[in-house]
């Protein structure tokens, strides 16, 4: 509870599109993530907003790690 | 008292949008101990959303001075801004820019190397005669380049921040003085006062009061709540900006470039209705003629869909590549939060609230201001405000693009230089009495009890509802009569809702019932402020009183949460140099 709570507040950001599309992912698959997933996604939320909005809608990101592409495409569907 | 804990500064700043952020370096660089407390991490606040740009009269690709920048400002607020504060804006403008460019934004250039500028609406050169160049960007990121150069600057100079700490309530002793602020750490749920000889409220917009809003989730007005409980009047309430093409349904803004590239309106006729209410703007009308043409089909029954509740925004006809080389953005919005690609059909747009004219009342120093023994405009002493959230007021019954930035910039400044002054003339602390936390602390105790009752979340969306219904785009006495019965009810179930986690780390459920709490009050301010005023003027739009009445109305509002009751005061015509621009019919 108190883990998915605070990535929850951790999603609230300065752009409303970001908000909706965060708590849209929180909630369709946060639950199913394993450690190592919910650490990426930490670090992800650690980004600028309009960084993190590039990222989520910019087919092809130079410089992000291949760690991180399987959590990005599931980002960009939702 | 004893058992929370305390820290104490100089000076507390509450918000770490542009606002707050312009005004604790003024301080810290003066050696003031200031602290900002911030819901979010700092450079999350809402001004990374601006992405326009800001105003300042630098003449870089037109001729261009700070008169006419306030000629414009005056007439596009409908001459409800008070013209002194509009004139002290104005004339700081270009000073503050190049400030801001020593502090690290990097703006766009032209190729002399100057600041790059772009035209916006409501903008003129010889007071109206033709289109002005007066907005300075850093390419389409302005509000995040400037939230975090001046996050920057305040690391460097010492501010000391509490991120992820939510304010509660301000703290009185019985001369009024304000003396700081309960918060609370979100992380770990402890209460914790912070004392300090001033605060200064930057809590930004509330925008979110409506259900269709372009506003992020933070923006539920909190430094407004805190001011109302604390016995202040809010002023110009009634004053909410709608920008005409949100997605349906979702709120989030569909730019105008949409419809500067030739995209149009379409009713359930597919007809073009633009061409009835606007014959030569047509779909480039200014917004608050296309939202009220939005409206007017949909209560007419010509509004598409399955429920007629919005109209559509056509742009497939520009073609495939126009779409993709010159309104990527747009269309990468559309397809997630509509699910149709602009390429293909048209999407499904509604007028959503976007700025909040009215706030916190303050003179142009930011000190807070309210009706007392000697007048209308006495200072509140230790309380200050700036940004969306205050209001000052340079927007009236409407702000021009760019403004904002502007805006939360000058006065900023402004209020970090006269908190330097009250610091030097108040050198000792008050002490906080031990009474004063208590109505704080119980606040905060009430969303611990337990039982059953309706969700908070039910009960925000029902108010968003009834705010959008009956004090939307266009305003009658009736339907506000009926929507004031509506909100009040509102407001006395959320008084019995319940929430049902009552952890203490990252309660985010509690957090959302207090915002809650504040947006509730800005309803009823804002729906109590419009159904009393009895003319249209700017953003505030009557159909029982279509026009300006300024024999009558060339007032501000005032509303008190006690009671529930109106006040007014005189607007302010009188700049500080120049000559007074008198109120004429405003058409563009
Ligand atoms: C989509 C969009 C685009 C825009 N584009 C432009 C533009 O191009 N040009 C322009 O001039 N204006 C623009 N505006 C308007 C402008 O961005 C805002 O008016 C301005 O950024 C507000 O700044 P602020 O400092 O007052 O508040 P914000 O930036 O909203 O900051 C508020 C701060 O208060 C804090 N806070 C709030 N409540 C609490 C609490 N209870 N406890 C602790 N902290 C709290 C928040 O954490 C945050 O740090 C735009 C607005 C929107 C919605």
């Amino acid at each position: 509870m108190n883990e998915v709570n605070r990535v929850r507040w951790r999603c609230r950001r300065g752009m409303l599109e970001l908000d909706l599309v965060l708590a849209r992912f929180v909630d369709r698959y946060y639950a199913r993530f394993t450690p190592d997933q919910k650490r990426l996604f930490g670090d992800l939320l650690t980004l600028p907003d309009n960084d993190l909005w590039d990222m989520l809608t910019r087919e092809e990101v130079p410089g992000a790690d291949e760690e991180m592409a399987p959590l990005l495409r599931l980002l960009r569907r939702c | 008292m004893t058992n929370v804990a305390k820290r104490t500064f100089d000076t507390l700043v509450i918000g770490a949008g542009g606002g707050g952020l312009r005004a604790a370096l003024q301080l810290a660089d003066a050696e003031c101990h200031v602290a900002v407390v911030s819901k979010v991490f700092p450079t999350r606040s809402h001004t990374v959303a601006a992405q326009g740009g800001i105003n300042a009269a630098l003449g870089n690709v037109s001729p261009d001075n700070w008169h006419w920048h306030m000629y414009d400002t005056v007439k596009g607020s409908d001459y409800l801004g008070d013209q002194d504060a509009i004139e002290y804006m104005c004339r700081s403008a270009a000073q503050l820019v190049y400030e801001l460019e020593h502090a690290g934004v990097p703006f766009s250039r032209l190729d002399n190397g100057k600041i790059y500028q772009r035209p916006f609406g409501g903008q003129s050169r010889e007071f109206g005669k033709s289109q002005a160049t007066r907005t300075c960007a850093a390419a389409d990121r302005t509000g995040h380049a400037l939230l975090h150069a001046l996050y920057q600057q305040n690391l460097r100079a010492k501010t000391h921040f509490f991120d992820e700490f939510y304010a509660v309530d301000l703290l009185k002793d019985a001369d009024g003085y304000v003396l700081g602020v309960l918060a609370f750490e979100i992380e770990t749920g402890e209460p914790l006062v912070i004392e300090a000889r001033t605060t200064l409220l930057a809590t930004g917009g509330a925008a979110r009061i409506f259900q269709s809003s372009t506003n992020a989730l933070i923006n539920t007005g909190d430094g407004l709540g805190m001011t109302l409980r604390a016995g202040i009047p809010l002023q110009d309430m009634e004053f909410f900006q709608f920008h005409p093409t949100g997605i349906a349904g979702v709120g989030n803004l569909m730019s105008e470039a949409a419809r500067g590239e030739g995209g149009y309106l379409l009713n359930a006729a597919g007809e073009r209705f633009m061409e009835r209410y606007a014959p030569n703007a047509r779909d480039l009308a200014s917004r608050d003629v296309v939202s009220r043409a939005i409206i007017t089909e949909i209560r007419e029954g010509r509004g598409c869909g399955e429920r007629r509740d919005h109209v559509l925004l056509k742009l497939d006809h520009l073609g495939a590549d126009v779409i993709k080389q010159r309104l990527p953005g747009i269309r990468e919005l559309a397809m997630r939060f509509a699910h149709i690609d602009p390429i293909e059909r048209p999407v499904p747009v509604f007028p959503t609230a976007h700025y909040m004219m009215g706030g916190i009342p303050t003179d142009r120093h930011g000190r807070v201001v309210a009706p007392a023994m000697f007048g209308p405009e006495e200072a509140v002493p230790g309380l200050y405000a700036v940004g969306e959230c205050a209001c000052v007021s340079v927007h009236g019954a409407n702000r021009l693009g760019g403004n904002s930035l502007l805006d939360i910039l000058v006065f900023g400044r402004a209020a970090g230089n006269h908190i330097l002054e009250y610091l030097r003339d108040n050198p000792y602390p008050r002490e906080t009495p031990p009474d004063a936390l208590e109505v704080p602390l119980q606040r905060l105790r009430r969303w611990e009890r337990p039982g059953k009752g309706e969700t908070v979340y039910r009960i925000r969306e029902e108010m968003r509802s009834v705010m959008e219904r009956h004090c939307g785009v266009f305003r009658s006495g009736d339907l506000m009569t009926e929507g004031i019965r509506k909100v009040e009810e509102l407001h006395d179930r959320l008084q019995h809702a319940v929430i049902h986690d009552r952890s203490k780390v990252f309660n985010t459920a509690r957090i959302e019932a207090l915002e809650l709490e504040n947006m509730m009050e800005i309803a009823l301010a804002a729906i109590i402020s419009a159904q009393a005023r009895q003319e249209s003027r700017g953003a505030h739009s009557r159909e029982d009183f279509p026009e300006r009445d300024d024999d009558h109305w060339l007032k501000h509002s005032l509303y008190f949460m006690e009671g529930r009751r109106m006040d007014y005061k005189p607007v302010r015509l009188k700049p500080l140099t120049a000559e007074t621009f008198a109120p004429k019919a405003r058409s563009y």
